[in-house]
């Protein structure tokens, strides 16, 4: 829970600094390859949270990985 | 022939024009992904379960600010795992989950609100989420932060797989904390971190898995019993990953998630991907990810006697346990020039090939045969394959 509150406290400063003057150190018309369909973080949302339902239900661990759907998958 | 690849060359190049512009908008207001529908199929077998999945998805943006998304999903579940082997009948049963998601942008910041409804005939679950996202720092970083709340009902089938008579043992409540951040760090170069905190109360125990305990009496020299869980359980999670455009047009992420919970569950996971276009008609993307934990504090594959602890469990998820996932995903862009009112179209078909294996859970359906004494079962292991193949067109 300390985690959670320290990383919520970052995300705060972060979130009321967005205005701030820092200038990008990555141009914009310098992202053409990070605009690359392959450079996407997902490509197909249910696809992964597919896997990581079936992931969730063998496995101890959960989280962190997006949304992983609802259900039980006990038997 | 060649006419034909052009138009798919210059299809795709047109897309990613667009896609770049819309990166490179850097005062501008956030924008939703294109609409889309995709129709799914999947299949799960291993360790004696088949589950086949079918689902249908559509998102529509009503306006430049609004999206709408729904989507349902159904799993038919047939077969029975190892821990229903020993003890129970085989199942058959079904999921239906149906997911209803509303997306609205304002300025830089993306909000997203949904609903999960998840129904089995033994099973319940509704789950409420909802998350920002903002960009910031000349669109180098991406913030999101996301809360979900889950309400389960829990039950077991006591009659058959045809004549199912359910009690319903309990309820359980799932709070879920999301943090997320993306930052770009080169031209090249994308990094994320992800934190996730979860918290759950209630029936937390999965009735279909028993514990055993040494038992003279029996000629099997065990018993079996009730599992017992704690009713609370709290866990952290967090992800590190990156992203990089290699010298030549593919990429290559890596990421590694460290889990622990109040259970004593210690997880790791590692995952490498690397994604090669093919004459840009083709995407094909290899997988590799291993995943290892201990074993939870109250979790023993064979207890000494009926009621030794106060908790007990041998869910084999709660046993120590690692397992090794190779998998290769194949895109097919057809349709690229759009049809209609169709922008883009893709097929995509992707295999998966897991081995479990178990360092602490030992396969009790050789029970009776002499030479296995209890505690000295072989492990269990198993082996899974897992093939999706998906539709998706893009308006």
């Amino acid at each position: 829970m300390r985690v959670l509150c320290f990383t919520l406290l970052i995300a705060s400063v972060l979130l009321s600094s967005a205005c701030s003057g820092i200038q990008p150190w990555v141009r914009p018309y310098e992202r053409d390859r990070l605009a690359d369909p392959i450079m996407a973080w997902d490509r197909d949302a249910i696809s992964s949270a597919y896997l990581d339902h079936i992931r969730e239900s063998r496995e101890g661990s959960r989280g962190a990985t997006g949304s992983a759907g609802g259900g039980c998958g006990c038997n | 022939m060649m006419q034909g690849m052009g138009h798919v060359r210059r299809g795709l190049g047109r897309l990613g024009l667009v896609v770049a512009i819309i990166l490179m908008r850097t005062p501008s207001a956030d924008v939703l992904p294109d609409s889309r529908a995709d129709l799914f199929w999947s299949k799960y077998s291993g360790g004696g379960m088949n589950i086949t999945g079918y689902s249908a998805s559509a998102r529509a943006k009503v306006t430049e600010d609004l999206a709408l998304e729904y989507n349902e999903f159904i799993d038919k579940v047939s077969g029975a795992s190892i821990d229903v082997l020993s003890q129970a009948s085989q199942i058959k049963d079904t999921r239906k989950q149906k997911t209803g998601t509303i997306e609205f942008v304002h300025d830089k910041t993306t909000y997203t609100l949904s609903y999960i409804n998840s129904v089995e005939r033994d099973y319940r679950s509704n789950t409420t989420s909802f998350s920002l996202k903002q960009d910031m720092f000349g669109d180098l970083t991406t913030v999101s932060l996301g809360y979900a709340n889950t309400t389960d009902a829990v039950g077991e089938n006591n009659g058959t797989a045809f004549v199912p008579i359910i009690d319903w043992l309990g309820h359980a409540s799932t709070k879920s904390y999301d943090i997320d951040l993306s930052q770009i760090l080169t031209k090249n170069l994308i990094g994320g971190v992800n934190l996730n905190v979860v918290t759950d109360q209630g029936y937390l125990a999965n009735p279909y898995r028993s514990v055993r305990y040494k038992d003279p009496s029996n000629a099997k020299g065990y018993s079996l019993g009730s599992q017992v869980y704690p009713d609370t359980r709290t866990s952290t999670a967090v992800q590190f990953e990156a992203k990089y455009y290699l010298p030549y047009r593919a990429a290559v992420t890596g990421s590694y998630r460290y889990f622990r919970d109040t259970w004593s569950i210690v997880g790791h996971t590692y995952e490498l991907d690397y994604t090669h276009p093919i004459s840009n008609i083709l995407i094909l993307e290899g997988r590799f990810r291993y995943y290892k934990q201990n074993h939870a504090d109250f979790y023993n594959d064979l207890f000494d006697y009926a009621a030794e602890y106060r908790f007990e469990g041998r869910d084999q998820n709660l046993a120590a346990q690692d397992n090794t996932t190779l998998g290769l995903k194949v895109t097919y862009a057809w349709l690229p020039n759009g049809w209609r009112f169709f922008k883009r179209s893709t097929v995509t078909f992707d295999a998966s090939r897991i081995q479990f294996k178990y360092l602490d859970f030992r396969n009790i359906k050789y029970y009776g045969l002499p030479q296995y004494q209890p505690g000295t079962e072989p492990l269990y292991s198993f082996d899974a394959n897992v093939y999706q193949v998906f539709l998706s067109v893009f308006f």
